[in-house]
């Protein structure tokens, strides 16, 4: 109860302060910055080594073979895409129902979106074995005769993907623009001939700010329907074969509900990162970060009682082939990794719904990574099990990951934090225009006599001259 | 003699102060100058003081929705058109051109061409792609300050600082435009 009147963010801060924490921030980060830096590049070489070594040896060193078609990389895949949903998807939602405390947090939301998809774009083309033969999937007029399958769900893939990529990347340069001029006009050498070029001239203008608002609300709503559809259609890899398993109605929502809770849980880990690296305390608040928990910890719930609804809906169906590779997850080989899903997954969450644990960074560190560990556990308990026990019983076998499988993964992760930690040291990673939108509005709410003054101008104004507001126009 | 022209530029300290000198220009308070003719400035975005300056239109709606027209229409065509020159796949008793699978990526390309036209409406329209930038444009508004810009002649220039000046105004920046 002690903290019911707790502030989002100190509304009295003055604006040129947001300005100079900002701005401070892509200048002088803190030594840990560096060595998460180091770290991501130490990471993506294990899986550049890897690759090299796949190109060297073919394919067979990642053990993908029948019946394990695809591994881990197409399981990484999954979550690569799944963790860039929340960034995007919880702006655009939190923006259109004016939910302002997604100000301070969501730019780094948006961009983690941004490179989660790029990272996720590396691995079908990892899995194909040789990326230079990436452009087949593109649908062109082939000299072969061969028009891609319109009716493959891994072609809708291709086009969902790209879809959400440019979509997303300009939702992040679009909302980006205020805060680069506010750069461009801040800094010396070569930073501002990269802000002067990527600030496409912005002044403010009310005429900017006019088609600004228009811009950024209909991207907003484009992007909800199409962050739904491209986990959709993710699923759709798997729900649209009739391997048991996988052949289930609910895959769709349980993949979007995956999503959202495992970016949500990566929008906790980058939250508390970037608040110590860049000395961010004033922005990214203690408040803030426990409403980011309360809404991961709700749709946590959510992904529970899918995962509930899809094992009842296989128990009670009359599949026994669905029903054995239930069966296989619970006691089988796979059972360790399952269980283990289900407690990050399921269980740790409810660390999330204690006050005193969500205050706490370093717990809520460890907690946001645990939680995906149990989504990344889940994405690979959709891809192996069923693979390990389709059809056909002489077939039935365990696959453990090779190294090189594992390297490659684990690479994916340094890639993803190198591109993150350079973005966020080059661009703002905080929203300053709308930090002090943020401010300038929680003022006036909290001095309400000021705001009720603006109002009663704006009706005399409106009464004196006889002319429509543009609201009410 | 032709009278001089001169572009004026206002930076105030708050939007009160902003919002009340725009207001008493919409009233007519400088004879001459009309609330049509003043620009403003603004470190946020800000939909009440725009307000005041009255119905100023902004067309990106449209533009999306030609793009999301565009899509649908471009989207569908150009599966369709792929699915009947394919002329070897085996259909297996399947419509050619199916429907419900095709509604899937039509639908991916109204979003995108959605997108593609609001972004790039929004560059057009907002004047950042090829419009004028204002040339007395101070860096202090990307920090706090709000500034009215307006060209006008000399007739109008005093009075107009006057009542800049009477609304607390920080500081004026003129130019000569001719």
């Amino acid at each position: 109860m002690k903290y019911v009147n707790e502030k989002d963010i100190n509304e009295e801060i003055k604006w040129a302060q947001i300005n100079t924490d900002i701005l401070q921030s892509l200048q002088n980060p803190r030594k840990a910055y560096w060595i998460a830096i180091a770290v991501c590049l130490a990471m993506l070489s294990c899986a550049v080594v890897a690759e090299v070594y796949q190109y060297q040896t073919g394919l067979g060193v990642a053990d993908l073979n029948r019946p394990h078609m695809w591994g881990l990389y197409i399981a990484t895949f999954i979550f690569w895409i799944g963790m860039s949903h929340s960034g995007t998807l919880l702006s655009a939602i939190l923006h259109i129902i004016h939910a302002d405390w997604r100000k301070p947090i969501y730019r780094f939301a948006e961009a983690m979106t941004t490179f989660s998809l790029m990272t996720a774009g590396f691995f079908p083309m990892i899995h194909l074995g040789r990326m230079w033969n990436l452009y087949w999937v593109i649908p062109y007029v082939s000299d072969r005769g061969i028009w891609p399958n319109f009716r493959s769900p891994l072609v809708w893939d291709a086009f969902a993907i790209t879809t959400y990529l440019t979509s997303s990347a300009l939702f992040l340069f679009i909302g980006m623009i205020p805060d680069l001029a506010i750069c461009r006009d801040n800094v010396t050498g070569w930073r501002r001939k990269l802000y002067t070029v990527l600030s496409l001239g912005w002044q403010g203008t009310d005429r900017q700010w006019r088609h600004f608002r228009k811009t950024y609300m209909l991207m907003a709503c484009f992007l909800i329907p199409l962050a739904v559809s491209v986990h959709s259609i993710v699923s759709s890899d798997f729900a649209m074969s009739i391997m048991p398993g996988w052949h289930v109605t609910s895959f769709p929502p349980y993949f979007v509900a995956g999503a959202l809770y495992s970016g949500c849980a990566a929008i906790i880990t980058l939250f508390i990162l970037l608040r110590y690296f860049f000395r961010l305390e004033e922005y990214m608040t203690v408040a803030l970060m426990e409403k980011t928990c309360k809404l991961t910890f709700a749709i946590a719930m959510v992904w529970t009682y899918l995962n509930l609804v899809e094992f009842g809906a296989t128990w009670y169906g009359h599949d026994p082939v669905a029903k054995e590779v239930l069966i296989s997850k619970f006691v089988g080989p796979f059972a360790p990794y399952f269980w283990a899903m289900m407690f990050f997954g399921s269980v740790l969450p409810f660390a999330l719904a204690f006050e005193k644990l969500r205050r706490h960074m370093a717990t809520m560190m460890v907690v946001s990574i645990l939680l995906n560990v149990g989504m990344w556990l889940e994405r690979w308990m959709i891809v192996g099990p069923t693979l390990s026990h389709a059809y056909a019983p002489e077939a039935w076998n365990f696959m453990w990951p090779s190294i090189v499988q594992w390297a490659i993964v684990f690479g994916s992760f340094g890639w993803f934090g190198l591109l993150f930690l350079i973005f966020v040291k080059v661009f703002p990673c905080v929203s300053m225009y709308e930090v002090k939108e943020m401010v300038f509005h929680r003022r006036r709410e909290a001095h309400a006599e000021v705001a009720e003054k603006f109002h009663r101008r704006a009706a005399d104004v409106q009464q004196a001259t006889g002319r429509p507001s543009a609201e009410g126009a | 003699m032709m009278k001089k022209k001169y572009r004026v530029l206002g930076l105030f300290s708050d939007f009160e102060e902003a919002f009340a000198a725009i207001a008493d220009i919409r009233q007519y308070k400088v004879p001459g100058v009309s609330v049509d003719d003043v620009r403003l400035m603004s470190p946020i975005e800000h939909p009440e003081i725009e307000e005041v300056l009255g119905d100023r239109p902004a067309h990106v709606p449209k533009f999306t929705l030609a793009g999301a027209i565009f899509g649908i229409t471009f989207g569908f065509l150009f599966l369709a058109s792929a699915q009947a020159n394919f002329l070897v796949q085996p259909q297996g008793g399947k419509p050619v051109v199916p429907l419900p699978s095709n509604i899937v990526l039509t639908y991916e390309m109204l979003i995108l061409f959605g997108v593609l036209f609001t972004v790039i409406s929004f560059l057009l329209l907002s004047g950042l792609l090829f419009g004028k930038k204002e040339t007395l444009y101070s860096e202090k508004i990307a920090v706090d300050q709000i500034g009215i810009i307006m060209e006008l002649d000399e007739d109008t220039f005093e009075p107009l600082k006057a009542l800049f000046r009477q609304h607390k105004v920080l500081e004026i920046r003129e130019e000569v435009i001719k």
